[in-house]
């Protein structure tokens, strides 16, 4: 079966440093996907890579088959291409409601509509309370994303990624900096998406990673140091020499 | 399921009706004014092209006058050349201030804050020194005569006492008004408060973030051609000042004045502003100079959002 999204020796460098080098890795269609590794390993910049924002040094990126290279970040977002940021990226001045009905706006391509009030927009209205009442978010949802709390800030990261309805989602560190609880909350909310939604995800904490991820792909200095089933992994001499051996603390 | 809380609806709320009723009211009140009133109402319309740019596409500008003059220019070169009739005039000025805008937007939509203030400028000064030199189409530093404007409707003049320009551009205003509220108010309006608050967020939406920015600048671009065709037809002349440099700057003050981002805001602000102008400029223009100066940097620090925007202030303040 085709991979729902491959890469070919993929590089990126910024000036002499290069933060990702010769990565070649193929994520199954419908696999959680998780993508671990020291800081500094390039895992954003992978993600950054996949998504669009940021262009490679060479190699090549494929979606479903399709060479998606030189496309760009929006139009991958409407192939089913999603991610969320490590660092919360939110619309400050914008209702928790105003940024999710956005979303839905955008992914049907009728965010350009100027005829009709947003308030009349009611089947999307509806479906971002449904959204947000998944996500624990329905009582925020007329505060500005800006008064949120960080935790909050987070779920919202995520419920404006699954308001684009992604085939493919990159979660870069979805619960970074939360209490254990909450993160608990947001990987509830992702093993809930349909079994067909192929995510890859970066995250820290090694009990999540196992409880999971189907596969792993293991960073380190820019380079695959491994990949396999989690018990692989969890045997693979090298990765726990160069990453859980010193993570675990 | 709980309730979706309030959403940009564009319902109007009853105080709304407020600054028109005292628009129109001023019409008797004060009926030496009304010349002034109608360029009130122009510079208003102005604001609020610029507040459709900068308040909520959130692009920096300095030469907003360039889409204010070829409006104007246009509006006056088809009065001078026989086409009197203000209705289709003010159309043609819209649609050929649309396509320079539509061609500027290019070149604003990438760059950063500081590009676009430098490449709006540019394009202002370029278009002013172009049109001192085209002085056998635009009459140069002498300004564009024999504007011959035909009667409203076919039926009322334009007179000196500015009865008729009243009525037609507080009426262009309140039309385009409502207009640029629905607009605000829609998927398209959210969307562009979207990307001022976050540009680089739009495309994880799936945005094509330049291809808004370029339509908001084009709109914007014509709504300030209509004001400049206003100026044209109600004065029956087009001076360079049309395209001049401070024309640009009054109009950003003006809005960050009143509150940009808001629409009202563009209102308010051109109102105190050209009134405040008219009293102060009378005893001593150096006077109005020194006032506007230590207005300015009275708002970055005291009333962020403008005059509206510390009226809301103090009325959450009193409800608290
Ligand atoms: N925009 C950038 N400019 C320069 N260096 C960068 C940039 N982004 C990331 N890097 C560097 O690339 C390396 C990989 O970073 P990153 O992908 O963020 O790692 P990770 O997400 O695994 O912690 C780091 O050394 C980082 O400092
Ligand atoms: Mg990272």
């Amino acid at each position: 079966m085709t991979p729902a999204l491959r890469t070919e020796h993929l590089t990126r460098r910024f000036g002499a440093l290069e933060a990702l080098g010769d990565v070649s890795l193929a994520i199954a269609s419908g696999a959680r996907h998780a993508l671990i590794g020291p800081n500094g390993a390039g895992k954003t910049t992978l993600v950054n890579l996949l998504a669009g924002s940021l262009a490679p040094s060479a190699g090549e990126v494929y979606l479903a088959g399709e060479r998606i290279t030189p496309l760009a970040q929006y139009r991958r977002v409407k192939r089913g291409l999603v991610r969320t940021f490590q660092v919360s990226s939110l619309f400050g001045g914008l209702t928790v409601l105003e940024s999710v009905v956005l979303a839905i706006l955008e992914r049907e391509g009728r965010a350009a509509l100027w005829r009709r009030p947003v308030a009349r927009c009611t089947v999307e209205i509806d479906e971002a309370m449904a959204l947000l009442g998944e996500l624990r978010l329905a009582d925020d949802a007329g505060r500005r994303a800006s008064a949120l709390a960080y935790g909050r800030q987070r779920l919202l990261e995520i419920a404006l990624a699954l308001a684009s309805r992604p085939r493919v989602l990159l979660l870069d560190e979805p619960a970074a900096g939360i209490p254990a609880a909450q993160s608990a909350e947001v990987f509830r909310a992702i093993a809930a998406l349909p079994a067909a939604v192929t995510v890859l995800f970066i995250e820290h904490d090694m009990e999540l990673v196992f409880r999971f991820a189907e596969r792993i792909t293991v960073l380190a200095g820019g380079r695959v140091l491994a990949e396999g089933a989690p018990e692989e992994i969890a045997r693979d001499r090298a990765v726990r020499e160069v990453y859980l051996g010193t993570a675990d603390a | 399921m709980s309730r979706a809380p309030a959403l940009p609806s564009g319902r109007w709320h009853a105080a709304e009706a407020i600054p028109w009723l005292l628009a129109i009211a001023c019409f008797f009140l004060f009926p030496g004014y009304r010349v002034l009133a109608s360029h009130v109402f122009i510079a208003a319309l102005f604001a609020l092209s610029l507040d459709l740019v900068l308040g909520y596409a959130g692009i920096l500008t300095l030469g907003h006058a360039a889409f204010f003059g070829l409006g104007a220019y246009t509006a006056g070169l088809l009065a001078a050349h026989g086409w009197g009739e203000p209705f289709s005039g003010l159309a043609l000025a819209a649609a050929v201030a649309a396509l320079g805008g539509l061609a500027v937007s290019f070149l604003v939509v990438r760059g950063t804050d500081l590009a676009r203030l430098m490449v709006t400028l540019g394009v202002g000064l370029l278009l002013y020194e172009a049109a001192n030199r085209a002085a056998w189409l635009t009459g140069g530093v002498d300004g564009l005569s024999g504007v011959a404007m035909g009667k409203l409707f076919g039926v009322f003049p334009f007179d000196l006492f500015g009865n008729a320009a009243y009525a037609y551009t507080l009426a262009v205003l309140f039309a385009l008004f409502v207009f640029t509220r629905r607009v605000a108010a829609s998927p398209f309006g959210l969307s562009l408060r979207a990307i001022r608050e976050n540009r680089a967020r739009m495309p994880a939406l799936g945005a094509p973030v330049e291809r808004r920015l370029v339509a908001a600048f084009t709109l914007g671009a014509a709504i300030a051609g209509v004001a400049g065709a206003l100026l044209a037809q109600t004065t029956q002349f087009v001076g360079l000042d049309t395209l001049a440099f401070h024309r640009s700057a009054d109009v950003l003050v003006m809005l960050v004045l009143g509150g940009a981002g808001r629409l009202y805001g563009a209102l308010v602000g051109t109102a105190v502003f050209m009134v405040a102008q008219d009293r102060l400029a009378g005893i001593d223009p150096v006077y109005w100079q020194f006032w506007l100066g230590l207005l300015l940097v009275a708002i970055v620090f005291v009333a962020r959002g403008g005059i509206l925007g510390a009226a809301d202030a103090l009325r959450r303040r009193l409800r608290r």
